[in-house]
């Protein structure tokens, strides 16, 4: 009898418990999170139990090779305390990768947040309001057929010197890059939104909520931004993604960030002079930025499967 | 459809002036100064002059309308007048490089050639070989094969051309000393050796730039041909008896083509953007590497130009990729 009514009224299963269940067999996506966790942690409490200053210069110390070259040639100048060796100024790569992981992370979250903050308000905005869709479509069509490499290059040379007066040398940077790239790679987002928005907008439940009087406001936070989180979702992987490479090509072609300022792709910008002697000082960190990426785009590969409700539970 | 490529013809006009009024006035609220690099021993007022010579002491409501003027009037009168021997331009004034005192045009159109090559190379070699992994992946859905041509392609979009490039030099030029590291652009193509020199100095920064390519339209070849398979077409094709190559590389394939295309030529613009990184890492002497050498000389001029040029490829690109889908598609009707 008992048994009878607790069968009848299961426990309401909530939506992202399936959404975790349906990730979860996607390999590639458990990797790629299992490696961004890796990556974040490294960057993260690496710098605490790695106590080395990564700006620190040991000159007698320079040209250390990593631990492994030990293994092919006993002759290598390698030792215990710089794993993975130090660059032509002796100062420890290993540091060097984690503080540079941090900042490139950083960058890629901030810049990101941004980029959806600004697509998903567009988006809305121009699939909710009728009178406000021509205008910003025709906005965002615009910026679409803007060079945007280049003229992200124009805004790091203009604005560069006025920001690091403002802002100090390296606020004034990273508030740069990270403004430049969020205001640069909004337009995907602001596109699916609005599409999402538009075909939610016919649906009754919408009607329903209208015709008790919600407010516009209402509407979008409480009914079209909850069913229009997937795509955000999916999309917010990719430009995490983008905004990660972006960053890293504005440090490789020497706009980025300052020289005594490490991030992956400036260490990588600053070895490239020396790659016939010392390869590994490119391999490392253009392997995390690529690794990080990859994994990147993997999460959102699962993602995209996990949160269409027309795959999952299949 | 004629109406419809007017139509958009007429409104690429006015969007092309509202992007070159944005990046002129992205310019012209620099703080770097093009005379910054001059010595500090020259006079303020002799300064001045030259500030003035540049053509900086107008406003820029003055010199914005100047500069249409010169790109889209004065420069094709000049490019008539070489070709025809006319003289339509009459001494007018070109766009003049800061940093050169060349006109702006003749640098890009030395430079235009070793882009083309890399570039239009390397997006040929790539959508060559982004179509047969399509194809293959798409026909044999969850195969090994379509497993390892989607971890390529995720590879394609993950690695930077920064890094894949440099790795490439590191395996091939350091290691096994193959090939050369750096485009020598000054090579001429006389004889059979010196075109097998082209070759390999070609072959690294082409792949950099095709693995990308590759990437992005292998995926969407893969998308479009099983959406088609699915048909019911291919079913009656089949079941008339034809035979499997003909089903899929004459039916599903030519109909899976429409919306690739498209996504070939939208993809022209981002290739002349990517090839800026790429250059710097082959030192190739073109497009991509005069436009940084302009930037970070504040030539203004040069940085312009180029820009535009780049803007005028994407709303054309544009343009062409949506009127192809109206011509390839007859399901499509614009008007």
């Amino acid at each position: 009898m008992t048994d009878a009514t607790m069968n009848a009224v299961e426990k309401p299963r909530n939506q992202w418990w399936d959404v975790w269940a349906q990730f979860k067999t996607h390999k590639g996506a458990v990797a790629g999170l299992c490696f961004l966790v890796f990556i974040s942690l490294f960057v993260t409490i690496g710098p605490v139990l790695w106590d080395v200053d990564p700006g620190k210069l040991n000159i007698r110390n320079k040209d250390v090779r990593p631990i492994y070259m030990w293994l092919f040639d006993s002759d290598a100048k390698v030792t215990w305390s710089n794993p993975m060796g130090t660059d032509n100024l002796g100062r420890d790569i290993m540091a060097n990768i984690m503080q540079g992981g941090r900042i490139s992370l950083a960058v890629g979250w901030t810049a990101m947040i941004l980029a959806v903050f600004l697509g998903t308000l567009i988006g809305v905005l121009a699939g909710y309001f009728k009178r406000l869709d021509g205008l910003l479509m025709r906005f965002t069509d615009l910026v679409l057929a803007l060079p945007l490499l280049p003229l992200l290059l124009v805004m790091m040379l203009l604005f560069r010197d006025p920001l690091r007066a403002a802002f100090g040398p390296e606020n004034g940077i990273f508030i740069l890059i990270v403004t430049g790239i969020g205001i640069t790679s909004w337009m995907q987002t602001a596109r699916i939104v609005r599409g999402d928005v538009m075909a939610l907008k016919e649906r009754e439940f919408v009607l329903a909520a209208r015709s008790i009087g919600t407010p516009a406001r209402r509407m979008i936070t409480r009914h079209l931004l909850p069913n229009v989180m997937s795509p955000i979702l999916v999309s917010a992987t990719l430009g995490l993604a983008t905004a990660i490479i972006t960053e890293s090509a504005l440090s490789f072609l020497g706009l980025g960030f300052p020289s005594d300022f490490p991030t992956w792709g400036k260490i990588l910008f600053d070895s490239v002079d020396r790659m016939t002697a010392f390869p590994e000082r490119v391999i490392w960190p253009g392997l995390a930025i690529s690794l990080t990426v990859l994994a990147v785009n993997y999460i959102g590969d699962g993602l995209r499967d996990a949160l269409d409700p027309r795959i999952r539970g299949h | 459809m004629l109406i419809y490529t007017i139509r958009r013809l007429l409104i690429s006009i006015p969007t092309l002036l509202f992007i070159a009024f944005v990046i002129f006035m992205l310019l012209e609220l620099a703080p770097g100064d093009p005379m910054a690099q001059m010595p500090l021993t020259i006079p303020p007022e002799v300064k001045e002059k030259m500030r003035l010579a540049l053509g900086l002491g107008e406003p820029w409501w003055v010199r914005f309308p100047l500069w249409l003027k010169q790109f889209f009037i004065v420069e094709p009168q000049y490019w008539i007048d070489n070709a025809f021997g006319t003289n339509f331009a009459d001494g007018a004034q070109r766009i003049i490089s800061f940093q050169s005192r060349s006109p702006v045009f003749e640098v890009i159109a030395e430079r235009m050639p070793q882009t083309l090559w890399v570039v239009g190379m390397s997006y040929v070699v790539g959508v060559l070989i982004a179509l047969p992994i399509g194809i293959i992946s798409a026909y044999r859905q969850y195969s090994v094969f379509d497993q390892a041509g989607t971890f390529v392609s995720m590879i394609g979009f993950s690695v930077p051309p920064f890094f894949s490039g440099v790795l490439l030099i590191v395996i091939f030029s350091v290691q096994l000393k193959w090939l050369p590291s750096i485009y020598d652009t000054t090579h001429a193509v006389n004889d059979w050796d010196s075109f097998v020199f082209q070759l390999r100095q070609m072959v690294m920064p082409v792949m950099v730039l095709a693995l990308q390519t590759t990437a992005q339209v292998s995926r969407y070849m893969r998308a479009s041909m099983l959406d088609n398979l699915g048909q019911d077409y291919v079913r009656t094709a089949r079941a008339k008896g034809m035979s499997e190559s003909v089903v899929v590389l004459k039916h599903v394939l030519r109909n899976s083509m429409i919306p690739v295309i498209t996504v070939i030529a939208l993809g022209i613009p981002s290739i002349f953007g990517g090839a800026i990184i790429t250059e710097q890492i082959f030192k190739v002497n073109g497009l991509g590497q005069l436009l940084i050498i302009a930037l970070q000389g504040s030539d203004i001029p040069m940085v312009m130009t180029i820009t535009f040029l780049l803007a005028v490829l994407i709303v054309m690109m544009n343009l062409i990729a949506d009127v192809l889908y109206g011509i390839l598609d007859p399901r499509i009707r614009y008007d």
